[in-house]
């Protein structure tokens, strides 16, 4: 079990509902970076697991054991998907110079923006940690991810023709950094354009427990979701960005007028499944088309 | 003269070509350019409708169709898509 001032606090989880994303930076320590570059250049990526089989028990040669030890991880990990999750499968995604295949003819393209796996109706949800050993410089193309994407149901990479949407972002980060990704963001790889193989380690894993109140809830009071005046001035104008009202409601830049609406029912249902309670909303979005006295 | 297409996705905020470009895909059959995802962060054009302003062609929209019963309040793809061409003179 990961020490209680480890796990995510409330604002965290409710930005982790509105964007399917957390990033921390620099949270591996350089000197378990080092080793684990050195252990994917001098072995190979480490071994895989089988599927299902429970984290504490992967690992056990590598360094990758270590890392997701650390307290911090442990505390990512248990708030998300609980205190023994199961490991799905990882990948080494490794990306060579682009100037190496266009010498020999090759075009070079980004990878297609997709959704991990296939279609995934459930509101239960996998954790991709992703894990970059070393500092990815714009030139290097780090992962291109669509924050907020997390909650459409879409299948794989049907989504492919979508070359750029409005807010993308692409990872620029000091080594060390890890983010944790809902299985269901929106995200490709991009070209590396520099001189530098690019490396990063991806691993999903899987609740054994049902995901509600995992994390650290103790800011999370009975009116957190507490119903407010709508379209009042305040919620425009000065929103406090600590009011998980006011996270779960914050549009993205690439919602469709109509859709985003339906993107913060999307987040109100899965903000529900978190705490445990399935009459809590916001800005009265649910309560308006649940209402049907009998 | 021969001539080659260039095509344009434009997706928009709503149904209309005057909204705001959200999303975008270019392709270039002349093969002066190479498109490809996350090449560009800014939309060619603020709304649908600048893009025919510039002489861009629409040949096809996406048709506003009820959502399945029980479906409501899905949300999956993006629901405005306008797609544009150029036609251009190629040597050959």
């Amino acid at each position: 079990m990961a020490d209680r001032s480890e796990l995510l606090t409330t604002r965290e989880m409710a930005e982790f509902a509105a964007r399917g994303i957390l990033r921390f930076d620099a949270l591996v320590p350089a000197e378990l970076n080092e080793r684990f570059l050195a252990e994917v250049g001098t072995s190979g990526p480490p071994p895989g697991n089988p599927a299902g089989t429970p984290l504490a028990d992967c690992y056990r040669e590598s360094v990758v054991r270590e890392i997701v030890a650390l307290p911090r991880v442990q505390g990512i990990i248990e708030s998300l998907v609980g205190p023994e999750p199961l490991f799905d499968h990882h990948g080494v995604h490794f990306s060579p110079p682009s100037s190496l295949f266009e010498a020999k003819g090759f075009r070079v393209l980004s990878q297609h923006t997709h959704q991990d796996s296939t279609i995934d109706p459930r509101r239960a949800f996998d954790l991709q940690l992703f894990y970059f050993p070393h500092e990815v410089t714009p030139e290097m193309g780090g992962t291109r991810y669509v924050p907020g994407t997390h909650l459409r149901v879409v299948s794989e990479v049907a989504i492919g023709r979508y070359q750029n949407i409005l807010g993308q972002q692409k990872v620029v980060c000091p080594a060390g950094t890890v983010f944790a990704f809902h299985h269901g963001v929106w995200h490709g790889g991009e070209v590396n354009r520099s001189d530098e193989t690019r490396f990063m380690l991806k691993i999903r894993l899987s609740p054994t427990v049902r995901q509600c109140r995992l994390w650290n809830t103790d800011d999370l009071t009975e009116d957190t979701t507490a119903p407010r005046p709508i379209f009042a001035p305040h919620t425009f104008n000065d929103p406090d960005p600590n009011d998980v009202r006011n996270i779960l409601m914050q549009p993205e830049p690439w919602h469709e007028f109509d859709t985003g609406r339906l993107e913060w029912m999307q987040r109100i249902r899965f903000w529900r499944y978190l705490v445990g309670d399935e009459s809590a909303d916001v800005d009265y979005w649910w309560t308006r088309v649940e209402n049907e006295p009998s | 003269m021969a001539q080659r297409q260039r095509v344009m996705l434009l997706y928009l905020a709503d149904s209309s070509l005057e909204a705001k470009v959200i999303a975008w895909t270019r392709w270039d059959g002349t093969g002066e350019r190479t498109h490809m995802s996350g090449d560009s962060d800014e939309p060619p054009y603020p709304t649908g409708l600048d893009a025919l302003l510039d002489g861009w062609r629409l040949f096809q929209f996406s048709t506003l169709r009820p959502e399945a019963p029980g479906e409501e309040f899905r949300t999956s793809y993006l629901k405005y898509e306008f797609a544009f061409e150029q036609l251009v003179d190629v040597d050959g």
